[in-house]
């Protein structure tokens, strides 16, 4: 249900987009109009969320660690799974950022019959991890490739990123290697989500919705560089157009382009409102990016209210006079 | 906001990093190749033949893998003539049909013996579309390109 439902949404997505790459009088407003306001959402959304992030305090250290804390000089400290430097804890966070470090911890738990009654078992469970490591960096190197679009010349960097990419030389226009690992990835990651019962039962409509969204994007990338092609100086023109503000729209495009800047700019703007905010969010876990210092250092709740102190002294001020008559012993005369 | 110098600091990094193609082409012109179909060449055609081997579409969409099937035809197959959709017959030589058209007349000139090739150089060929996209062909690798031309 929940998967019929986002499929169903993305292929009205595509409908309206099908609608639009047809329609010459709408493409100035698929072309130009749709991708600016994606980009002011997406840009717009993402500083939203991020600084609503930073507003919420983090009342404890909460640091979590899967190695040797710091303690007495014969016992090694495991210095990136449990750091007390800022160099550690920048360590930590690359490594979580770049490679997934949690993910690769990722374990299964199986539950079998054994001979003398139900046995519980755990094992290392790396598929995920791999998965979504290539899933990840083919989505960021595709992303980086399409920059020939936008700028003008093309640095050499981007240029050797594409050879790279194409190495294999098989066909032509050549198979991009990191096109077939994301079709390859986002399929993955779907199937996973369908055929794992437990993963099935707690998938949400927010959780097949992008996963459709992307392969939509993908796909109508691989159509219109293999099967309905685009005329990409065109297609250049108007991405130079956008990225100096001077929009132009070169007739004769093609109408795939049309359909495929219509989901990404979907994607863009539906960015800030899902799940996908992991990309920003996971420079904030405050699990990850603490320094493990909860003991060395004292570490005050920052949302400690200020206590109104009335010291001995201030009393017997305010009081002196009448504690004097009373008889009562004063501190100073 | 708690440790807001440094995620106001990142959001700025971040912003920065997706702004660069704004950036990058701040203040210039937004020229893309322009290829002419009113060359002197082109226009002392008969009106019939001044379209391609195929239709501009089909050419601009498909010509590698025609170039890819002529070169098969010329090279394995020993074949001079390609019949096109309309049935038409055009002989198979980048040198003789297709830099015939595009190219300018300094170029022509500029042959000699046939070895390196002006068509990867001219403005009007090769080059100016494929580095405006960064496409880089593997005909470079054994015909040499632009460079040796510009020699």
């Amino acid at each position: 249900m929940k998967v019929l439902f986002s499929l169903l949404a993305v292929i009205v997505l595509i409908l309206v987009a099908i609608m639009g790459a047809y329609t010459t009088s709408l493409h100035y407003t698929f072309g130009i109009i749709i991708p600016y306001l994606a980009l002011t959402l997406f840009v717009g959304g993402f500083i939203y969320r991020v600084v609503k992030w930073g507003r919420s305090p983090v009342p404890f250290r909460i640091p979590t660690t899967i190695g040797q804390q710091k303690s007495l000089p014969w016992i090694k400290q495991n210095k990136i799974e449990n750091p007390t430097s800022t160099l550690g804890v920048i360590v930590r966070m690359a490594l979580e950022i770049l490679f997934f470090r949690s993910l690769f911890r990722n374990t299964k738990t199986e539950l079998s019959q054994g001979p003398k009654g139900p046995i519980l078992a755990y094992g290392s469970a790396k598929w995920l991890w791999l998965g979504s490591l290539f899933f990840h960096w083919s989505f960021l190197i595709i992303l980086i490739r399409h920059l020939r679009y936008f700028l003008d010349p093309i640095p050499f960097s981007i240029q050797i990123l594409e050879s790279i990419d194409g190495i294999l030389q098989i066909g032509l226009p050549a198979v991009y290697l990191t096109d077939a690992f994301f079709l390859i990835a986002v399929t993955y990651l779907f199937l996973r989500r369908i055929f794992i019962p437990q993963l099935k039962y707690i998938s949400l409509a927010a959780d097949f919705f992008p996963l459709f969204l992307i392969m939509s994007i993908a796909s109508t990338g691989v159509l219109m560089r293999y099967f309905y092609k685009v005329d990409l100086v065109a297609v250049k023109q108007l991405a130079i157009g956008l990225a100096t503000f001077q929009p132009v729209l070169p007739s004769g495009i093609g109408a795939m382009f049309f359909v495929h800047i219509f989901l990404v700019s979907s994607l863009f703007a539906y960015f800030p409102l899902s799940k996908l905010m992991h990309m920003g969010g996971i420079f904030m876990s405050p699990t990850r990016n603490m320094i493990s210092n909860n003991r060395m250092v004292r570490h005050i709740n920052p949302w400690n209210q200020e206590v109104k102190y009335h010291t001995y002294e201030q009393y017997e001020d305010e009081y002196r006079d009448k504690m004097k008559k009373a008889g009562i012993p004063v501190e100073k005369e | 906001m708690y440790k807001g110098g440094k995620i106001i600091a990142s959001l700025i990094i971040f912003v920065g990093l997706l702004t660069i193609p704004f950036f990058y082409n701040m203040g210039k012109v937004n020229a893309g190749p322009e290829i002419n179909l009113d060359t002197p060449a082109i226009l002392a055609l008969a009106p019939a033949d001044q379209q391609c081997v195929e239709s501009p579409e089909v050419m601009k969409a498909n010509h590698m893998q025609l170039l890819n099937q002529w070169r098969e035809a010329a090279v394995r197959d020993g074949q001079s003539v390609y019949i096109n959709s309309q049935g038409k017959s055009f002989e198979i030589s980048l040198q003789n049909t297709c830099l015939n058209c595009h190219s300018t007349e300094a170029e022509k000139a500029s042959v000699t013996g046939g070895m390196s090739n002006p068509a990867f150089g001219s403005t009007q060929f090769c080059a100016s579309c494929h580095d405006y996209n960064a496409v880089q062909p593997l005909c470079y690798t054994c015909h040499i390109g632009s460079k040796e031309a510009a020699k």
